[in-house]
């Protein structure tokens, strides 16, 4: 039986995320910093409301698919399967070491509960089109979904919008994106290195349901899901609107801190900024 | 040593001839109907590829990505995760020739059981010129970890092929031919991924052939022997795991070694010969193939003939080479 949470709760999820991501980040030395931050509310969203899966039996046959096609930000995802029982959270500061099942992109061959191997940019929305054509077409099995967390800057890649094309095509309703709309990439403004707007006219245009939320409103995020999966004569996509580095003043808005992780100070600067996060989290205080 | 019998009409006029492709295309099918979670992509060339046969018998298992290669594979990628075993095709040039990374990241990284079937590769597909000839192919193929590369001689060999990679559990790529070339395999030849097979015996010489050029290869031993050279012939259908135990008897047989293939030599089936030999075995080696540089349009059989590709042009070849060279590592 799913657990069910408060939004309350969902809330603290996302902050206990945040901190592992600086915890994890710090430990390792380097990776990206302001793309997990700013996935918190969303992966929190993700494994502790939306999506049906058994952390101790991952490869369980009716849970639903996650495929994170931007793969530097896979320390939220790391972090929301610790959370959610995956594995054991001491596990986490291993990221990026030797040995360590938590690879600086992941591989699905060493950690059970990855369904991908993600790094390259531009790829993960045909593999999870590939699973939603599976369940939709083949093994017809209506009620699993296929979710997928792209980035925006990512979206500059063509494979993107072939997989939107496609996807299109043969209204793949179980097939439901988020984009991570930062406006960063590592060389600045989306906007100024290959501009994205008008971003919902071109989903629409190939043929999906769009929605756009604040990404860090836990609610919004949980009822875009559910709008999207109601949608049944097209895949959905949403576009999350979301602060780069969320919950670390210092980080956020900063494109800097795209691929760099925290020092010791700033780490320890930003879990007490993380535990009080203006009063909202009474539990962190 | 395996058996391996070759058809008796081999070096007839009227040879029967037919492409590899059209193996493959028969083979998909058979694979298909032995194994449901078999299912087929195709990125806008579905008859070219063959692959319209498995289309017509299992039309729910197969999908149309459009002109899409990086797609091609990473849609594959996802219907693998779901447990589908999917092949997928175009012409060689375009996959794997533009979706590299795609394979590299989501089907040989990804260990995910993806089948790269790439259709009209060599200089062979003549006319649409050297945009289409795809020469590079093996090399890319050969060089990312866990991936199986299999070149088949003929269309009987492709057709047995294609239902072997279709259970081999790996990310595989399947290089095929646009032409018509003559069948010398037989239903009875034994073929197994990995395995090479020694066609024709010989002492003077080791002749190392990939797909259709093992049949050039055999008409220039035989050529060769009414000069009065022994040549041995090697059929090598698996470039990736080679199988380094029966090249290397006969090349400690023979100690001198020619490799033939329809692409480039550099980082190709000649040069994962030149590795093994220069590591375990030094012999003199020649490689026939192309020397760093593309094709361009003609008829298929002329331009074989002008890059040197065909059993009447090699013979010379490896003779001025026997003429020129020791033999190393001769026993008895």
């Amino acid at each position: 039986m799913k657990q069910q949470y408060t939004l309350t709760q969902l809330d603290e999820k996302a902050n206990t995320i945040r901190k592992d991501i600086i915890t994890m980040l710090e430990a390792a030395g380097s990776g990206h910093s302001a793309g997990p931050l700013g996935l918190a509310d969303i992966f929190a969203a993700l494994y502790f409301e939306i999506m049906n899966f058994d952390a101790k039996n991952p490869d369980w046959d009716a849970r639903d698919y996650f495929f994170l096609s931007n793969g530097h930000t896979v320390p939220v995802q790391y972090a929301a399967m610790a959370e959610a029982g995956f594995f054991d959270r001491p596990e986490l500061t291993t990221l990026r070491k030797l040995g360590s099942r938590l690879q600086g992109h992941p591989e699905r061959t060493k950690l059970p509960g990855l369904e991908n191997t993600s790094g390259p940019l531009g790829s993960g929305l045909s593999q999870a089109s590939g699973v939603a054509y599976a369940l939709q077409y083949m093994d017809k099995q209506p009620h699993r979904f296929v979710y997928t967390v792209m980035g925006d800057g990512e979206l500059n890649e063509g494979n993107i919008w072939e997989a939107a094309m496609f996807a299109g095509k043969y209204k793949l309703s179980q097939l439901i994106g988020f984009i991570d709309r930062n406006n960063i990439q590592i060389d600045g403004s989306t906007e100024d290195v290959m501009p994205l707007e008008d971003l919902r006219g071109k989903w629409e245009s190939f043929g999906w349901h769009v929605q756009e939320i604040d990404g860090h409103n836990i609610e919004s995020i949980c009822d875009a899901a559910s709008m999207a999966r109601a949608i049944t004569n097209k895949p959905s996509v949403i576009i999350a609107h979301t602060i780069p580095g969320k919950g670390v003043d210092f980080m956020e808005y900063d494109y800097k801190w795209h691929g760099a992780p925290p020092n010791h100070e700033q780490a320890k600067d930003a879990l007490k900024k993380l535990r009080t996060l203006d009063g909202k989290i009474k539990a962190g205080e | 040593m395996t058996h391996y019998p070759l058809r008796d009409d081999i070096f007839s006029d009227d040879v029967a001839q037919e492409p590899t492709r059209a193996g493959f295309g028969r083979g998909l099918k058979k694979a298909g109907e032995a194994n449901e979670s078999i299912v087929a992509l195709c990125a806008d060339l579905t008859e070219s590829t063959q692959m319209h046969h498995f289309k017509e018998a299992f039309p729910e298992r197969f999908v149309e990505i459009g002109v899409a290669e990086q797609n091609l594979v990473t849609v594959a990628s996802g219907l693998a995760r779901a447990g589908k075993i999917p092949f997928t095709s175009s012409y060689a040039a375009f996959s794997p020739g533009r979706n590299w990374e795609q394979i590299r990241t989501t089907a040989t990284l990804n260990e995910q059981p993806v089948k790269i079937v790439g259709s009209h590769a060599g200089v062979s597909v003549g006319p649409d010129g050297a945009t289409h000839q795809m020469l590079e192919d093996i090399a890319l193929m050969r060089v990312l970890p866990r991936m199986v590369v299999v070149i088949p001689g003929d269309a009987v060999e492709a057709e047995k092929a294609t239902q072997l990679i279709a259970e081999n559990g790996s990310p595989t790529y399947l290089r095929l031919a646009r032409e018509k070339t003559p069948i010398f395999s037989t239903d009875e030849s034994p073929f197994e991924i990995g395995k090479a097979y020694v066609l024709r015996e010989g002492h003077d010489i080791s002749l190392f052939g990939t797909g259709t050029m093992s049949y050039q290869l055999l008409k220039a031993a035989k050529l060769l022997e009414e000069h009065g050279i022994s040549a041995e012939v090697v059929h090598v259908p698996t470039i990736k795991p080679l199988d380094e135990a029966t090249l290397l008897k006969s090349a400690r047989k023979t100690g001198r070694v020619v490799t033939a293939e329809e692409a480039q030599v550099a980082a190709g089936f000649g040069s994962a010969v030149a590795e093994l030999l220069s590591e375990q075995l030094p012999t003199p080696l020649k490689r026939i193939g192309m020397y760093d540089r593309f094709g361009e349009s003609g008829a298929p059989n002329e331009l074989l003939d002008y890059f040197g590709l065909t059993g009447e042009k090699m013979m010379p070849v490896i003779q001025e080479f026997i003429n020129t060279t020791a033999q190393y590592h001769r026993e008895g």
